[in-house]
């Protein structure tokens, strides 16, 4: 009997109730604690209220929405890309959004079509060079990387990361596959070694002079001059002459949608209006050296001072319905 | 482990029927197993859905490299943790050179680093860019040193990281074998040397196996650190399918074929033991003597003990170090006390609790010493070679599915809304550590008890000792070392989980291990330094306290 009262005891200590709370919005975010926390902060400081979250990977949050059907605390979720996303939508998980607030701040290129979920900050992907091996007249688009001029000169990182996957199936829907894996099948034949895992060692590499050309993010471009200024590298923005669906430099997004069974949809809706709107654009993108979402609010002076460029204005949510295709296809070509 | 060869003794069940009438060995043994074989039924469950494309282009363009890749690093890390974990425990267990007692404890060290971690440090240092490399080249003008991005250096940092899991419970065993029998060849004329091969290693053998499985079993199931090297196995392509193809059925179906070939092998090399017992020599090594090194062998010992440590420890930790100095400023703050506090908490408690279960597993195993217990015991310590998300995916639906079920009732009986009641508890993250980390309290838990001979069960209870009796006042005493080995291994790698710490802690409970992930997840490497160090100073606890309490009894 003792023994029966320690494990009720033991049992009430180990349980806990998570009673819905009225004033409160909870999240699953695949976005860092570190870039998010800040801006929940600021929003409950401004708003009284509570934004709680719990930080995963995107497959095993949306494994776990899934698995709590309709008696799941979230009410957001949230990722850094839109594939993702465009994921989460496929299973359901999400419910559209009719927020005037949202559809006037967020670019229709960045949102999904359906409304169920919309971009909040922009990550480019574009290519970065050293200044003392390559000339910026030679560069010209990410498709040109496949030409033999660069045989040699190319480093990349892997293509099981989601940038390149988003990449790569944007050129599908430009392209087709047949002309989309010709190019991957170009770009594994100019890589200089094996693929990296981040792009901050590829671009590291190109610093070093293994290699003289790579296709990073931005901010990681950011975060290493940061830390280095020395290292002889550049920005360049591809893909800016054209005129047809290729034109202009890839984007995704890290973004949020509210949930299918979301308990504070409203809670929800007013966050991501909030996220969107000017006073937090700053708060979102800069701490990682992102691209805003809305139009209206400018970068932070260090992403500004690498100059203007014309995106890429095919809806993202496309990144997400060609993934899986894309992934196959640079299995196919033998891109690592 | 236990011959199949002999019923228990008289009385012996009596340590379970006394107490709860109830609660048999088979009933432990299978409540135990159903923890794992839970998740692992709803990860299979999977096959019923088989996905043609993926699999159609798996098959073609993914998985013959894949299995080549997988193949050779079992190889490679099983041949490495094997040679290195046995050759250091037999130095630091039977051996006297300087530095023994340092190396003793200290080449348990590795154990509290990520292995991931270390991975980026190593690939930082010699990669080309790396500043070995680079100072080579600048200074020396030597171009070309041995890739580190390639199969061997992934093989190298995978048996520098996990070595330590074969010495430990190689030294367990070789510390249980006193050297009176070593003394006892010697006297009939066998050279040391062979002494060793044909007694102290065979003897050892179930305990260099059980290190032995649990660091391929980890092999199998990391992602962390193959990633880092950019190297594709096996589970790469289950987390490809699940991550980038959105299949979860199908990254299912291929972490069920893992733990299917994983469970034929340890039940292959159970068959492979059958009949023969290891229990020889339990009365410890009390009064004998070490081996004394003398001249080059000394030394040879001490600059090998030295090099193993220097490249598995000291050089990741100086650069941890060094990363941790320069951000220390901005991220270190109050919250670092949660964290830590967090960590040791669940640490601890999971601890207590695998080791317990491996101990109620064990002691079920001993009381029924049959084929089909053998195999239910394999089945409940298989979670460890699933990869870590799949398991807590798998253990998690069928909690949520038990809150739902809770939560809809409640909703129909009083139509009011409460929250979960399961999820996001302490309760069912112990219990889904339990599912993952069984097997490292029952390796050497298992090993332990074989080496308690069924004489000693009588004479015990000729004297009266039986049941609850005879766990306290006999074997609780003789399974020290192991049931210390297995609460330090279960303390680390709890310390270190992600996927489960990830999926089921509570909103706004951080640990140590997921400050690492919020860093490293988005390129941030030297920013993990701190949370790294950081368990790796809570990890170091255990790892003392184990050697100090080891040690004093050799």
């Amino acid at each position: 009997m003792k023994l029966l009262n320690s494990m009720v005891f033991g049992a009430v200590l180990l349980l806990s109730f998570n009673p819905a709370q009225a004033d409160e919005v909870v999240v699953y975010s695949a976005r860092n604690e570190q870039l998010i926390k800040p801006l929940f902060d600021a929003y409950t400081k401004e708003t009284g209220v509570q934004v709680k979250f719990v930080t995963d990977k995107e497959g095993p949050l949306m494994a776990r929405l899934k698995a709590e059907g309709r008696n799941t605390p979230a009410d957001v979720f949230m990722t850094v890309d839109a594939g993702n996303l465009w994921q989460a939508a496929q299973e359901d998980l999400l419910k559209p959004v009719n927020s005037k607030v949202l559809a006037a701040n967020i670019p229709q290129h960045l949102r999904d079509p359906g409304n169920e979920w919309f971009g909040l900050s922009v990550r480019a992907r574009t290519v970065v060079y050293n200044r003392n091996k390559v000339k910026a007249g030679e560069l010209a688009t990410y498709e040109d990387l496949a030409s033999p001029k660069w045989k040699g000169r190319l480093c990349l990182r892997t293509s099981k990361k989601v940038y390149n996957q988003s990449l790569v199936g944007m050129m599908i829907y430009e392209h087709g596959e047949d002309k989309t894996e010709q190019i991957v099948r170009g770009w594994v034949a100019n890589q200089a070694t094996d693929p990296f895992p981040d792009d901050t060692k590829a671009m590291e590499a190109v610093a070093a002079g293994l290699c003289d050309v790579t296709i990073v993010n931005t901010y990681y471009f950011g975060r290493l001059i940061e830390k280095k200024p020395s290292l002889p590298l550049a920005i360049f923005w591809p893909n800016q002459n054209l005129k047809n669906n290729a034109a202009g430099v890839h984007v995704n997004v890290s973004g949020a949608g509210v949930t299918r069974h979301a308990k504070h949809e409203a809670a929800a809706i007013k966050l991501l209006e909030w996220l969107s709107s000017e006073k937090a654009q700053n708060l979102y993108a800069d701490v990682n050296l992102e691209y805003p979402a809305n139009p209206k609010v400018k970068a932070d002076a260090t992403v500004n001072a690498w100059g203007n460029f014309k995106s890429n204005l095919i809806n993202v949510a496309q990144a997400g319905a060609l993934q899986t295709k894309a992934v196959m296809l640079m299995d196919r070509a033998g891109y690592k | 482990m236990i011959a199949a060869e002999k019923a228990p003794a008289a009385g012996a069940f009596s340590l379970f029927s006394r107490a709860t009438p109830h609660f048999g060995p088979w009933t432990v043994a299978l409540a135990l197993a159903l923890l794992t074989l839970i998740p692992l039924a709803v990860v299979a469950s999977a096959m019923l859905h088989p996905d043609q494309t993926i699999w159609d282009h798996l098959w073609r363009h993914v998985l013959p490299e894949l299995l080549v890749n997988t193949l050779w690093l079992v190889i490679g890390v099983g041949v490495g943790v094997t040679l290195l974990g046995t050759g250091l425990a037999w130095l630091t267990a039977a051996c006297d050179f300087p530095g023994r007692k340092f190396f003793a404890w200290a080449l348990l060290l590795p154990l509290a680093l990520p292995a991931y971690v270390t991975a980026f440090v190593w690939i930082g240092l010699l990669d080309f860019t790396g500043g070995l490399a680079t100072w080579l080249r600048e200074s020396w003008q030597i171009a070309w040193i041995p890739p580190i991005r390639s199969r061997g250096g992934v093989i190298l940092v995978m048996v520098l990281a996990l070595y330590p899991y074969v010495y430990l419970t190689a030294r367990t065993a070789f510390q249980g074998q006193g050297r009176r029998l070593l003394e006892a060849a010697q006297s009939l004329g066998i050279s040391r040397r062979r002494a060793f091969f044909r007694v102290a290693l065979p003897i050892a053998r179930p305990g260099i196996i059980a290190g032995l499985s649990l660091a391929l079993m980890e092999t199998l199931a990391d992602f962390g650190t193959v990633s880092v090297f950019n190297y594709n196995t096996f589970t790469t392509a289950i987390y490809k399918a699940w991550f980038s193809m959105f299949s979860l059925p199908a990254a299912s179906q291929l972490a069920t074929i893992l733990v299917f070939f994983v469970l034929a092998l340890v039940t292959l090399e159970q068959l492979s033991r059958s009949g023969a017992r290891y229990a020889a020599s339990a009365r410890g090594g009390g009064g004998a003597r070490r081996i004394r090194l003398g001249g080059a062998n000394a030394a040879l010992a001490t600059s090998f003990a030295g090099l193993v440590f220097l490249l598995a420890f000291v050089i990741p930790i100086i650069q941890l170090l060094i990363w941790t100095r320069a951000i220390m400023a901005t991220d270190l703050d109050a919250r670092y006390l949660d964290f830590a506090w967090h960590s040791l908490l669940l640490a601890g408690l999971g601890a207590a609790l695998v080791v317990s279960l491996a101990m109620a597993l064990g002691y079920a195993q001993r009381l029924r010493p049959t084929p089909a217990m053998q195999f239910t015991a394999r089945l409940a310590t298989i979670g460890y070679a699933l990869p870590g998300a799949v398991l807590a995916v798998g253990f998690y639906i069928p909690v949520a599915g038990l809150d739902n079920l809770i939560i809809d009732t409640w909703r129909e009986q009083t139509g009011e809304e409460i929250g979960q009641i399961l999820g996001g508890t302490l309760a069912v993250m112990l219990l889904a550590y339990c599912a993952r980390f069984l097997a490292v309290g029952f390796g050497p838990v298992e090993t332990g008890l074989a080496r308690i001979t069924r004489t000693m069960d009588e004479a015990a209870q000729v004297l009266g000792a039986t049941g609850l009796k005879r766990l306290f006042r006999v074997h609780l005493p003789m399974l020290r070392a192991p049931l210390l080995a297995a609460a330090a291994l279960a303390f680390v790698d709890i310390m270190k989980e992600l996927p489960i710490t990830l999926m089921t802690r509570p909103f706004g409970w951080d640990t140590l291990a997921t400050r690492v992930f919020e860093m490293t997840s988005e390129g941030e490497w030297e920013r993990a330094a701190l949370p790294a160090v950081a368990i790796c100073v809570v990890g170091l606890l255990p790892i003392f306290f184990l050697v100090k309490n080891s040690d004093a009894r050799t």
